[in-house]
């Protein structure tokens, strides 16, 4: 298959939005389906959305414009997804929220802080030998954060993995 | 599967008293739906969970015919049979747990196949669903991949709705299987009768008309091609757009190659149909491919049996390619013309459009590179039975008339390349799931749905052997399908493999079986054999002859192998044609 398509440009990081029935059994139906044919998922995301009855799917996934545009078609057959949208190709907001939990000592405190600021991170948390960090930002974003507190001891993480919306455009309300 | 050993009974007697007015259930609205929706068959088998379904089923007979199959897969391959034979959805019917595991075969087959098929499993009642009770398995869990869709129905109100898109979502668009998981508590809870339901599905519109842009972009190319050929796939079939297809070959003057499934969508007879293609194709039709600067694909997917290695298939063409999937459009081959739509509708438009044409010279270089297909005469000098010519008689006999189904293997690939198809509701077997036993049980809802048309069953010694009890079906039921079996004593298309690709080690590809002639006499069915060349036109004629059920085995040559063949992995274009001897 990979010798008969055309794939300029190699792989790449895809997001797509998906806005899908809310019922029971779509998450299922979604992760069975990117597992069956193989995509390689980043995150997978889900929340309410703007409408009532749908959700909103953020999935991050990585490859070639042909697999993609495969994922895209595939979940288009899923019953419960009414619109794909491949953010890829617009000018797009993802953000991902981080919960970090690291190593603090009194000696430590003040400098874990100092980097949680510069990254508008907050503390959510102070105990006598941890601090757990809150930061909202790109992916990449969260991984300069924990690259600067991973000396200091990440005793855990959790990462929700992007959410994104297209850029609103001029003329736009 | 039973969950409590029954004693088979005739039919109960009468209660002498006038029975009490019985409640309207889940049962009765499921019986209901399905008569709505047109259903008068179903295959199936009862156990534990579907007992209250079954209490109230008799009640619709014989408007809703149940026939009681041996084995639920051989329920699912009947009704697939069935839909392929008739147009119509195939439903199938069993219990909860192994049951329903027994389906999933069959619905893995109607996914792959594209077949319309309406799977119904019972299921344990809602408050013990996850509790692991006795026959309880996640169906809907297990079948999600191989399902365009499936229900679990909470709540018997929603019996009308969900037997309503069941149906329509199985046969519409691109057909295919789809569950309906019905608990225990559904079945037994009281409703009242329903009127309809009115389907509206926001998120499942299938597209049906083509864009006309791409439409006469095709035809603009139509018009310049020197060498272009049409590769017509199942969607033609499962559209009905065979006169369509007709119209627009003919006007343009298009040589037609045919997939598995696409085999009969153009009459064999008629001039414009060229073949077979594929692993198995006839070598001037893989060449024709080979060689066009056109291909024009309708309703295939570009399966890697009809394509061989993809960045060699067609490599001089440009490709045109009607779905009404859009996600086969690109997903194998790189496309140059994707039209998503229903093939009937876009070949009408496309006949219209095309310019007309004259192509002689073409399709004749095509022909003078075909071989004479085998002839049908027999001689006792012959050293043993050649299967090919077996289904050469058979397709002689019967004039193209009759429904043939297969199993998969050698002797799929002979009835393929020779059994010359006159309509695609001719020729029904598992293409895309290449399941063994699937053409006994196919054969038999062929056979019931189209009762006035001779059906044919072509199996194997193997793969007969794995749906063998379902002839107690066909005795009991009286569905006079005819059987044949090339018994060769080997599964031959893997010991062909083992031959051509392994060094000839046979492994565990010589088959026992037992007295075919006497296993049909057990079941109270006629059995006969050819052993010799010499026999084989007068048992066709025996079997023809006979009016109830019957077996035919013929001793085949033991390792006779199917040429023309395309090694997995290698190019159409690098057939091997004959003798192994020749590419070792």
């Amino acid at each position: 298959m990979a010798v008969a398509l055309n794939k300029p440009g190699g792989t790449s990081e895809h997001t797509l939005s998906v806005l899908v029935d809310d019922q029971p059994g779509v998450l299922n139906r979604v992760a069975s389906l990117l597992r069956r044919r193989r995509f390689n998922v980043d995150s997978l995301n889900v929340g309410a959305s703007e409408q009532p009855g749908l959700s909103r799917m953020t999935i991050a996934l990585h490859g070639d414009d042909a697999e993609t545009e495969q994922a895209v078609k595939q979940l288009y057959k899923l019953l419960e997804v009414r619109k794909v949208t491949d953010l890829s190709n617009e000018r797009l907001i993802s953000r991902e929220l981080a919960l970090i939990k690291v190593a603090a000592s009194e000696d430590t405190r003040t400098q874990i802080r100092e980097i949680a600021e510069m990254f508008n991170a907050r503390i959510a948390d102070v105990a006598p030998r941890s601090l757990v960090v809150e930061a909202v930002g790109s992916v990449a974003r969260i991984d300069s954060l924990l690259d600067m507190l991973r000396g200091y001891g990440i005793k855990e993480i959790a990462r929700t993995g992007r959410v994104a919306v297209a850029r609103g455009v001029s003329g736009d309300n | 599967m039973s969950s409590a050993t029954i004693t088979p009974a005739a039919t109960p007697a009468a209660s002498a008293t006038t029975p009490a007015p019985r409640p309207y259930l889940g049962a009765h609205a499921l019986c209901e739906a399905l008569i709505r929706e047109g259903v008068d068959l179903i295959f199936g088998y009862p156990g534990g969970a579907v007992i209250p379904l079954y209490d109230v089923l008799p009640s619709y007979e014989p408007q809703l015919r149940h026939i009681l199959v041996r084995h639920e897969q051989w329920a699912g391959h009947a009704a697939e049979g069935y839909a392929r034979a008739t147009g119509k959805v195939g439903v199938c019917l069993a219990t909860s747990g192994p049951g329903a595991t027994n389906f999933v075969t069959a619905i893995a087959d109607a996914m792959l196949d594209s077949t319309p098929l309406v799977a119904i499993t019972g299921q344990v009642g809602l408050p013990m669903i996850g509790k692991d009770a006795f026959q309880e398995v996640d169906i809907i869990g297990v079948t999600l991949p191989i399902t365009k869709h499936s229900f679990q129905i909470e709540r018997v109100a929603d019996i009308p709705r969900v037997v309503a898109e069941a149906f329509h979502l199985a046969r519409s668009g691109r057909p295919g299987p789809v569950l309906i998981d019905i608990p225990k508590t559904t079945i037994v809870a009281p409703t009242t009768p329903s009127a309809g339901y009115q389907v509206e599905l926001p998120g499942y519109r299938p597209t049906m008309n083509g864009n006309m842009g791409q439409i006469k972009a095709a035809a603009k190319l139509i018009a310049q091609a020197q060498k272009p050929v049409v590769m017509a796939g199942h969607g033609i079939a499962i559209s009905g757009a065979m006169e369509e297809l007709q119209a627009f070959v003919e006007k343009a003057d298009l040589p037609v190659a045919f997939t598995l499934h696409g085999l009969g969508t153009l009459p064999a007879s008629h001039p414009n149909a060229i073949g077979f293609m594929g692993m198995h194709g006839h070598a001037h039709v893989n060449r024709a491919i080979d060689e066009c600067d056109l291909l024009i694909t309708v309703g295939a997917r570009f399966d890697d049996r009809a394509t061989g290695r993809t960045d060699m298939f067609a490599p001089k063409a440009t490709v045109i390619h009607i779905d009404i999937d859009p996600a086969e459009i690109g997903k194998n081959v790189r496309v140059d013309v994707p039209i998503v739509g229903d093939a009937k509708r876009v070949l009408a438009r496309l006949a219209e459009v095309v310019k007309p044409a004259e192509r002689g010279e073409w399709r004749a270089a095509i022909d003078r590179w075909k071989i004479a297909p085998p002839v049908p005469e027999f001689s006792a000098d012959e050293p043993g039975i050649s299967p090919f010519k077996v289904i050469a008689a058979l397709r002689a006999a019967t004039k193209g008339e009759a429904i043939i189904t297969s199993d998969v293997g050698q002797h799929q690939m002979w009835a393929a390349q020779w059994g010359a198809y006159e309509a695609p509701n001719r020729w029904i077997s598992s293409g895309g799931a290449g399941t063994m036993g699937f053409g006994l049980p196919a054969a038999m809802g062929a056979k019931v749905g189209c009762p006035d048309t001779e059906v044919w069953a072509i199996c194997g010694d193997g793969g007969v052997q794995m749906s063998l009890p379902e002839l107690s079906t066909i005795a009991t039921e009286n569905i006079p399908v005819k059987l044949m079996i090339l018994n060769n004593g080997y599964l031959g298309m893997v010991r062909q493999w083992q031959q051509l690709f392994h060094g000839g080690n046979y492994a565990h590809t010589p088959i026992g079986a037992p007295d075919f002639v006497k296993i049909a006499e057990a079941y109270g069915i006629l059995g006969l054999r050819a052993e010799r060349p010499e026999e084989v036109w007068s048992v066709i004629e025996q079997a023809r002859a006979a009016t109830g059920p019957v077996l035919v085995e013929f001793r085949i040559n033991p390792e006779e192998n199917v040429y023309p063949m395309v090694a997995p992995g290698a190019a159409n274009s690098q057939m091997i044609e004959g003798d192994p001897s020749a590419v070792e």
